[in-house]
C-alpha cells in the first residue's frame, strides 16, 4: 500500500526520468528554434542600440537614438508605412472580398470547380519577381498591354503611365499584389466553407430562409475564425511586401511606392547602417504585433457576440 | 544504468553538430575567388583552367548572383571571417573603406610597384585609381591601392544614328549642349519615337548624370566642397543642375515610364528603336548586340550645362578584385591576379565578354569601333570611388528621389534643393 502511494507521488512530479525520452525528442526542434529564431531576435534588439556599418569590428553604442530618429525624424519611413497600410487596406477588403466570393461560388458545386481551384491558386505559386516583370510590361506607358487594349477598344484617352504616375502608381501596384495574393485567401476560405455542416443550410432552407439570410446568419458567423486567420495572414503578408516593388517601381516615383521592407534593406545596402536598420525592424515588428493582437481581440469579441 | 545511457545519448546527439562545426575546415591550397559577374563566369573558368595548366596552381571561381545576393554574401563573409582569398566589394569608396578598416583587404601598393615597367603601369590610371585612397581621405584609410581592376566601364549618353537621320538631325553630330539635347529630343518625338529613355527606377543612373552635369557646370572643386558641407545644395549652380531635369520633363519627349523603368527595360526600348537617345554604360555594347545586332548607335558625353569646365562622363571604375588580407595563400592570390591582368589574358577577356579592359593597349576581337568610342570617353571621366570626399548615401537618395519628383512635376528644383540640403544637414550631425 505504501509502495503504491509512493508510485502515485512519483507520477505527480512534473519531471520523471521516463519522460526524459519525450524531452529528448523535442530537443532538436527546441535547439533549432533557439538558434535560428530566438537568437536572431535577440541579436536584432542588441544591434538596434548601436551605430554599426555591418563590417567594422567596432560598434558605437547610441542607446535609443536610432529609435528616436525613426519615430520623430524619418519621414520616408512613415511614408512607406502609410503606403503599406494603403495596400493592406485594399488587400483586406477587395482581395479578401473577391477571394470569399470565388470560394463561395466554388463551394456551391458549380461545374468545373476543381479547375477553378487550380486556376485561382496559380498566381500565388508564381515567383514574385516574374509576376512583377510581367505586370511591369502590362502597365508600361508607351507600349504596355493595358494601354494597347484601351486604345483598341476606343478608350485611348484613359491611357496612362500607370506605375510612373504618382496618382495611380500605388493602386496599380496594389492590383498586382492582390492578383498574386487572393489565391491564398481563396483556398483557406474554401476549406472553411466546406467545414460548415450542410445540414444547417438544409434546415434553414426548409424553414424558408433566403440565400442572403443563410449567408449572413449561418455562413458568416461560422466563418469568423477563418476570416480572422485570413486577415492576420493578409496583414502580415502585405505589410512585408518587397519583391513586387523591386521588380516594378523600386519605390518610385519619388517615395510613392516605398514600403517598409525596402526602406530597411536600403539602410543596410547602400546605407551601411545596420544598427539603424535593426531598429527599423524592431519598430516594424512591434507595429505588426500590435495589429495582429488587435485582430485577435476583435475575433474574440465577435465570437462572444 | 538505463538513465545514464539515456543522458549520455542525449548529450552526444546535442553536441555532435557543434563538435563537427568546431572542427576547422582544412582547405586545399586552391585560390578561391568569389564573384558576381554572370556574363563573365565562363571566361573566368576558362582562365582558371589555363592557369592550372601553366602553373599547376588551382583557382576556383565561385559565382554568387544576382549582385545584391553577392553583396550580402560578402558582408556575411566579413562578419564571420570567412571571406575567400580574392573577392570584390560592390559599392562605392565608403563600402570599400569599411572592409579595409576591418582588416579584410590587403594593401597592394608594394606589389603594384612604381615606374614605367611596374605592374601598376599596365593599367589605365582611372581604372587603378578606383581602388586608390589618397592620403588624408575622408574615410581615414591609410594611403594605398587596395584592388586590381579587371575591366572598366563608361556611362555616357548613346544615340541612334538611323533615327537621328530620320528626324532630320545630323547622325554624325550628337548634341553637345543641353539646349541642343532638348531640341534633338523634340525632333525625335516628331517622328513617333520617344526622345529619351533610361532605367531611372535604378537611381544610381540618375546620380551618375547629376554628378556629370554638376562637374561640368561648377567644376570638381565646388562639387567636393558641397560634399564637405562648405557649399549648400541651394546654391544657384546646384539649382541649375536640378532645373535641367525640369527642362527635360517640360520638353515632353521622355519615355512616360522613365522614372519606373529598370535598366533592362530601357535597354530593350533603345535597342528596338523605340527611343532615339539613352543614358547607359559601356556594357550596353554586349547587351545591344544580343538584342539587335543591326542597331546603329554611338556614345557621346552628357550634354554640357556650362562652358567653364569640360564635359564629364562617369567612368574608369568597373569590376575590381581585392585580396583578402587574412588569406593563407595571399602571395598565390596576388600572383594569380598579376597573371590575370597580363595582356594575353586581358585580350581573351575582351574577346569573350566585349567589356573594356582595365589593361592598357589590349586588343582582341571584342574591341569593336563602337566599344573603342566608349573607351575613348574615359578621358575626363569621373567616378565617386575617386572622389576625395564621398557624398552620404542618404543625401544621394534625397537627390535622386527629388529628381524623380521633378520628372513627375511634383516638386520644383528649388524645393528639391532645399530637401537635399536638409538631408545634408542631418547627415552632418550623424
Amino acid at each position: 500500500m505504501e509502495q503504491r502511494a509512493g508510485n502515485t507521488k512519483k507520477s505527480d512530479s512534473p519531471f520523471t526520468w521516463h519522460m526524459a525520452g519525450n524531452y529528448f525528442f523535442v530537443l532538436p526542434a527546441l535547439l533549432m528554434f533557439l538558434i535560428f529564431n530566438f537568437y536572431p531576435y535577440i541579436q536584432v534588439f542588441f544591434l538596434s542600440v548601436f551605430k554599426w556599418n555591418g563590417i567594422s569590428l567596432s560598434k558605437t553604442f547610441v542607446g535609443l537614438a536610432n529609435y528616436k530618429d525613426i519615430i520623430s525624424d524619418n519621414v520616408s519611413w512613415w511614408i512607406s508605412m502609410k503606403n503599406a497600410a494603403y495596400v493592406t487596406g485594399l488587400a483586406l477588403t477587395v482581395q479578401n472580398g473577391v477571394a470569399l466570393m470565388l470560394a463561395w461560388m466554388v463551394d456551391r458545386d458549380i461545374r468545373g470547380g476543381q479547375i477553378y481551384r487550380s486556376i485561382f491558386f496559380l498566381p500565388p505559386i508564381l515567383s514574385g519577381i516574374v509576376v512583377g516583370l510581367i505586370w511591369n510590361w502590362i502597365y508600361q506607358g508607351d507600349y504596355g498591354l493595358l494601354n494597347g487594349l484601351l486604345d483598341k477598344f476606343g478608350y485611348g484617352h484613359l491611357k496612362e503611365a500607370w506605375l510612373a504616375n504618382p496618382k495611380t502608381a500605388l493602386t496599380a501596384l496594389s492590383v498586382v499584389h492582390m492578383w498574386k495574393g487572393f489565391g491564398w485567401g481563396f483556398i483557406i476560405l474554401l476549406a472553411g466553407l466546406q467545414g460548415i455542416p450542410r445540414e444547417l443550410y438544409e434546415a434553414a432552407r426548409v424553414d424558408g430562409a433566403s440565400e442572403v439570410r443563410i449567408f449572413w446568419k449561418i455562413t458568416v458567423p461560422l466563418m469568423i475564425p477563418v476570416f480572422i486567420l485570413v486577415s492576420v495572414l493578409t496583414v502580415l503578408g502585405t505589410m512585408q511586401m518587397y519583391d513586387l516593388v523591386i521588380t516594378t517601381t523600386r519605390g518610385g516615383p519619388g517615395l510613392h511606392t516605398e514600403v517598409p521592407m525596402k526602406r530597411i534593406l536600403d539602410e543596410i545596402t547602400p546605407g551601411s547602417r545596420v544598427g539603424y536598420a535593426s531598429a527599423m525592424g524592431v519598430v516594424f515588428g512591434a507595429v505588426l504585433l500590435v495589429v495582429s493582437m488587435i485582430q485577435i481581440q476583435l475575433s474574440k469579441w465577435f465570437k462572444a457576440e | 544504468m538505463k538513465k545514464l545511457s539515456l543522458i549520455s545519448l542525449a548529450v552526444i546527439v546535442v553536441l555532435t553538430p557543434f563538435l563537427f562545426s568546431c572542427k576547422k575546415l582544412t582547405r586545399s591550397h586552391a585560390v578561391v575567388v568569389w564573384h558576381w559577374m554572370t556574363d563573365r563566369d565562363e571566361a573566368l573558368q576558362e582562365l582558371a583552367r589555363k592557369y592550372k595548366e601553366e602553373t599547376g596552381q588551382e583557382v576556383q571561381f565561385q559565382l554568387y548572383a544576382p549582385s545584391d545576393v553577392y553583396s550580402q554574401k560578402v558582408k556575411v563573409g566579413a562578419q564571420t571571417n570567412s571571406l575567400p582569398d580574392i573577392y570584390g566589394v560592390l559599392g562605392d569608396a565608403q563600402d570599400l573603406a569599411h572592409f579595409i578598416e576591418a582588416g579584410h583587404v590587403e594593401n597592394l601598393t608594394g606589389s603594384l610597384g612604381e615606374g614605367p615597367d611596374s605592374w601598376r603601369s599596365t593599367f589605365y590610371e582611372e581604372a587603378i585609381n578606383t581602388a586608390y585612397f589618397k592620403a588624408g581621405n575622408s574615410f581615414n584609410v591609410p594611403e594605398g591601392t587596395y584592388g586590381i581592376p579587371l575591366d572598366v566601364t563608361t556611362i555616357p549618353m548613346i544615340y541612334n544614328k538611323s533615327l537621328f537621320a530620320k528626324a532630320g538631325l545630323d547622325p554624325q553630330k550628337p548634341p553637345q549642349t543641353w539646349t541642343e539635347f532638348l531640341e534633338a529630343g523634340k525632333a525625335l518625338k516628331k517622328i513617333g519615337v520617344t526622345g529619351f529613355v533610361s532605367g531611372w527606377a535604378e537611381t544610381w543612373l540618375i546620380y551618375s548624370l547629376v554628378t556629370d552635369l554638376a562637374h561640368n557646370l561648377m567644376g570638381a572643386e565646388k562639387v567636393m566642397d558641397t560634399h564637405a558641407g562648405k557649399v549648400s545644395y541651394t546654391d544657384p549652380d546646384w539649382v541649375a543642375v536640378f532645373t535641367a531635369f525640369e527642362q527635360l520633363q517640360k520638353a515632353g519627349f521622355v519615355d512616360p515610364s522613365l522614372v519606373t523603368l529598370g535598366n533592362k527595360a530601357a535597354e530593350q526600348a533603345f535597342s528596338q528603336e523605340r527611343s532615339g537617345i539613352t543614358f547607359n554604360g559601356s556594357w550596353a555594347v554586349n547587351v545591344y548586340a544580343g538584342m539587335n545586332d543591326k542597331l546603329d548607335y554611338a556614345p557621346f558625353p552628357p550634354p554640357q550645362l556650362g562652358n567653364k569646365f569640360p564635359p564629364c562622363v562617369w567612368g574608369g571604375a568597373g569590376s575590381v578584385f581585392l585580396v583578402n588580407a587574412k588569406s593563407e595563400v595571399k602571395d598565390k592570390a596576388v600572383a594569380f591576379l598579376k597573371w590575370l591582368s597580363d595582356k594575353k589574358q586581358a585580350s581573351f577577356m575582351v574577346s569573350a565578354t566585349r567589356n573594356l579592359s582595365a589593361v592598357k593597349d589590349v586588343g582582341g576581337e571584342g574591341v569593336s569601333p563602337v566599344l573603342q568610342q566608349f573607351a575613348d570617353l574615359m578621358k575626363n571621366s569621373i567616378h565617386p570611388n575617386r572622389f576625395l570626399i564621398s557624398e552620404d548615401p542618404k543625401v544621394q537618395e534625397a537627390i535622386t528621389k527629388g529628381i524623380q519628383s521633378i520628372l513627375i512635376s511634383e516638386k520644383t528644383p528649388s524645393k528639391v534643393a532645399e530637401e537635399v540640403q536638409k538631408a545634408k544637414e542631418k547627415s552632418k550631425t550623424e
